[in-house]
C-alpha cells in the first residue's frame, strides 16, 4: 500500500515537473506587441491601419522582417535583397526605369516605392494589383525568375543554416521551423512599418509650418476641378496618403504593351489601368509611371496638361483628353511642381529604423 | 414525490415558455437595409459597367463606369410619433457588394412605423469638411473652394456625343455654391421617404436607384451640355437636386 501510494505521488510529482517544463517552453514565446508610430495627420483624417488578425504587428517579427527585406540569401545567387529594389534612400523604389535580377535580365515595370501600405484597404498590391495581400506579394519576387529566381527549398535552407535565424523565428513566430509563410509575415510586418506622414505639408495641416505662395497655387491647381483635378486619384488635405490605391488608365498610350489590371483579370474593360501611387516622396522616386517612362516631374505634368492619349478604356476623370490634357499654363505648372515637392518626407528617407 | 416532480418539471417548462416569448415581443431589432440598382426598371450591377448599353432620355447612349453615392439619417418613425435614427451615415459603392447591404446600427422594437427615411447626401451641419475618417479615406471629399464636405454622388461615365465620339461625364452631386455668394451653400440633399412598414423579427427592405431618373425627371439632361466640371457649376447642381428626388423606391419589405 505504502509502496502504491508513494509511486502514485512520485508519478504526479512527475506530470507536474513534464508539465512545468511545457508552460516554460510557451513562456519563451512571448512576443511584445509593435506600437505603430502613426502619424499625427492620419490619425485625424484616416482610418486605422489594416493589420490582419493572423500577423499581428510584434517587436520581434518586424524586426525580423526587417532583417529578412536587406538580406540577400532569399535570392538564387545571394546577391539580391528586397532592397535591392526597394531602397530606403528612393522612398523603397530605386532609380531606374526597370529593375535587373540577378542574371542582369530587366523586368517591365518600374519598382514600386512601399509606404503607408497598411491603408492599402483594397489590399490588392503593385501596379496591376495581382497580388492580393502584402504577405502573398511577398512570396513572389523570390520565385521570380527574372529577379530573385530561387524557389523556397532553397531560400529555407540558407536560413536554416544560419546560426541567427532560427532563434530570431522562434522570437517572433515561437518555432524554429521555418517556412516561407512565415517568411512573407515577417517582411509584411516590416513593410507595413514604412509609413510616411511628416512632410511640411503635413505640418502645414497641423498648422506647423507655412506654405510658399507657390506651394500654396499649386494645391489650389491640384484641387481645383477646372485645372488639374487631381484629387479625385491622389486624395487632398483630408486623405493624406495622396493615393486612391484605385486602378486607373490615365491616358498614357493609345495602344497597350501592358494590359495592366485587364491581364489579371481578364476583363478587356481593364485594359490599360494600373494602380494609383501615392505623391509621397517624388523627389526621391523618379522615373515614373509603371513602366518608369517619365524622367522627370515636368514630364509628367506634361502629360496630364497636353500629352494625353485616347483608349477605349481611359477614365473619364481624364476629361479634356480628347484636348490633350487640362492645358496648365508655364507657371501653373511650376506652382504644382512646387506643390508636389512640399510632400516630401526627409524623416522617413532618413529614419534609421527603417534602414539595413 | 413523483408528482411533485412531475409539477416542478411542468411550472418550469411553462415559466421558460413564457419567458421566451417576452424576449421576442419586446427586443428591438435591427433593420436590413438593401440597395440594388436599375436603369428604367431593369437590374444592373456592377457586371454591366463600361459598356455603352444604356440610353438617356435625351437619346444618348452612355456607359457607366463608377458609382457611388451617401446616405444619411436612415430612420424609422413610429404610429406613435417616435422617430428613431437607425444610422447616420453609409456609403453606397456598386463595386462593393458589402456596401449595398447592411444591418442598421440601431434597433426598433418590432411594430408599425409611418415611415421609412433617409437622405440622399449630407445635410450642411453634417457636411463637415474631413470630419469622417472612412469618407475621407475612400477618397470621397469635395475640395474646400467648392464648399468642402462631401460628394454626394461620383457617377462617371461615357456617352455619344453630338460628333459621336466617345466622350466622359462626371455626374457628381455635391452641396451647391453660388459663385455670387460663395458663403451660403445651398442644401441639395434631400430626404426621401420610401413608405410605412411592418417591423417584425427579420425585416429586409429592399430600395432600389433608378438610374436613368438622374437624367429624366423633371430635367432632361443634355449630356453634350453638362458632362464635365458640374461640381462648381451652381444652376447644375440644382438641376441634379430636382432629378435625384425621383430616383430612390421601396422596392418590396421581406420578414
Amino acid at each position: 500500500m505504502n509502496i502504491k501510494y508513494l509511486l502514485f505521488h512520485f508519478l504526479i510529482l512527475i506530470f507536474i515537473s513534464c508539465s512545468n517544463q511545457d508552460v516554460d517552453s510557451e513562456e519563451e514565446y512571448t512576443p511584445v506587441p509593435f506600437s505603430l508610430k502613426i502619424p499625427e495627420i492620419f490619425q485625424q483624417k484616416l482610418l486605422d491601419p489594416l493589420i490582419p488578425s493572423n500577423n499581428p504587428l510584434t517587436e520581434e517579427g518586424v524586426a525580423l522582417g526587417k532583417k529578412l527585406f536587406f538580406d540577400k540569401k532569399l535570392s538564387g545567387n545571394n546577391t539580391q535583397a528586397c532592397a535591392t529594389c526597394h531602397k530606403p534612400q528612393n522612398s523603397f523604389t530605386d532609380e531606374t526605369r526597370f529593375s535587373d535580377g540577378i542574371d542582369g535580365v530587366f523586368g517591365f515595370r518600374n519598382s514600386m516605392p512601399l509606404l503607408n501600405l497598411a491603408w492599402n484597404f483594397g489590399d490588392k498590391f503593385a501596379w496591376d494589383g495581382k497580388e492580393l495581400g502584402l504577405e502573398r506579394q511577398a512570396l513572389e519576387p523570390v520565385l521570380n525568375p527574372i529577379e530573385m529566381h530561387s524557389n523556397w527549398k532553397n531560400a529555407v535552407e540558407k536560413l536554416e543554416q544560419d546560426p541567427e535565424y532560427p532563434i530570431l523565428f522562434s522570437r517572433a513566430f515561437g518555432t524554429t521551423i521555418i517556412d516561407s509563410v512565415l517568411v512573407a509575415k515577417a517582411i509584411a510586418q516590416f513593410e507595413r512599418i514604412l509609413i510616411s506622414g511628416n512632410s511640411k505639408f503635413d505640418q502645414y495641416l497641423l498648422g506647423n509650418a507655412t506654405l510658399s505662395l507657390q506651394e500654396l497655387n499649386g494645391f489650389a491647381i491640384f484641387m481645383d476641378e477646372e485645372k488639374g483635378d487631381c484629387f479625385h486619384c491622389h486624395g487632398s488635405d483630408n486623405n493624406p496618403l495622396w493615393t486612391d490605391n484605385e486602378f486607373h488608365n490615365n491616358g498614357l498610350d493609345a495602344n497597350f504593351s501592358d494590359l495592366g489590371l485587364g491581364a489579371v483579370t481578364g476583363d478587356p474593360n481593364d485594359n490599360g489601368k494600373f494602380r494609383t501611387p501615392t505623391l509621397r516622396n517624388l523627389i526621391f522616386t523618379a522615373p515614373y509611371m509603371h513602366d518608369g517612362r517619365f524622367n522627370t516631374l515636368e514630364e509628367v505634368i506634361d502629360h496630364y496638361s497636353e500629352g494625353l492619349q485616347l483608349s477605349p478604356t481611359i477614365d473619364p476623370l481624364m476629361k479634356k483628353a480628347s484636348d490633350g490634357g487640362v492645358q496648365l499654363t508655364d507657371q501653373e505648372k511650376i506652382s504644382l511642381k512646387a506643390f508636389l515637392l512640399s510632400l516630401t518626407d526627409f524623416e522617413f528617407i532618413n529614419n534609421p529604423d527603417f534602414r539595413d | 414525490m413523483k408528482k411533485k416532480i412531475i409539477l416542478i418539471i411542468g411550472l418550469f417548462f411553462v415559466l421558460s415558455s413564457c419567458s421566451e416569448d417576452k424576449d421576442i415581443s419586446l427586443a428591438p431589432v435591427a433593420i436590413t437595409l438593401n440597395f440594388s440598382h436599375s436603369w428604367n426598371g431593369t437590374e444592373i450591377t456592377s457586371a454591366d459597367f463600361d459598356q455603352l448599353k444604356f440610353t438617356n432620355e435625351n437619346g444618348q447612349t452612355l456607359s457607366i463606369e463608377k458609382l457611388r453615392y451617401l446616405i444619411s439619417e436612415v430612420s424609422m418613425t413610429h404610429e406613435s410619433g417616435v422617430k428613431t435614427i437607425l444610422d447616420n451615415y453609409k456609403l453606397v459603392d456598386l463595386e462593393n457588394n458589402e456596401s449595398m447591404s447592411f444591418q442598421t446600427s440601431e434597433a426598433v422594437l418590432p411594430g408599425d412605423y409611418n415611415s421609412i427615411t433617409f437622405r440622399f447626401g449630407f445635410k450642411e451641419e453634417d457636411n463637415i469638411d474631413g470630419a469622417y475618417q472612412d469618407l475621407n479615406t475612400a477618397n470621397f471629399n469635395v475640395p474646400e473652394p467648392l464648399g468642402g464636405g462631401y460628394h454626394f454622388m461620383q457617377f462617371d461615365g461615357k456617352y455619344m456625343n453630338v460628333s459621336s465620339i466617345e466622350a466622359p461625364f462626371l455626374y457628381h452631386v455635391i452641396s451647391a455654391i453660388d459663385p455670387t455668394n460663395v458663403n451660403d451653400a445651398i442644401d441639395t440633399s434631400f430626404t426621401i421617404n420610401i413608405g410605412s412598414a411592418t417591423v417584425g423579427s427579420n425585416t429586409n427592405i429592399n430600395i432600389q436607384m433608378d438610374v436613368s431618373e438622374w437624367f429624366k425627371n423633371p430635367n432632361t439632361w443634355d449630356l453634350n451640355e453638362y458632362d464635365i466640371n458640374l461640381m462648381g457649376n451652381y444652376d447644375v447642381q440644382l438641376l441634379m437636386n430636382q432629378n435625384g428626388t425621383s430616383v430612390f423606391d421601396l422596392v418590396s419589405i421581406t420578414q
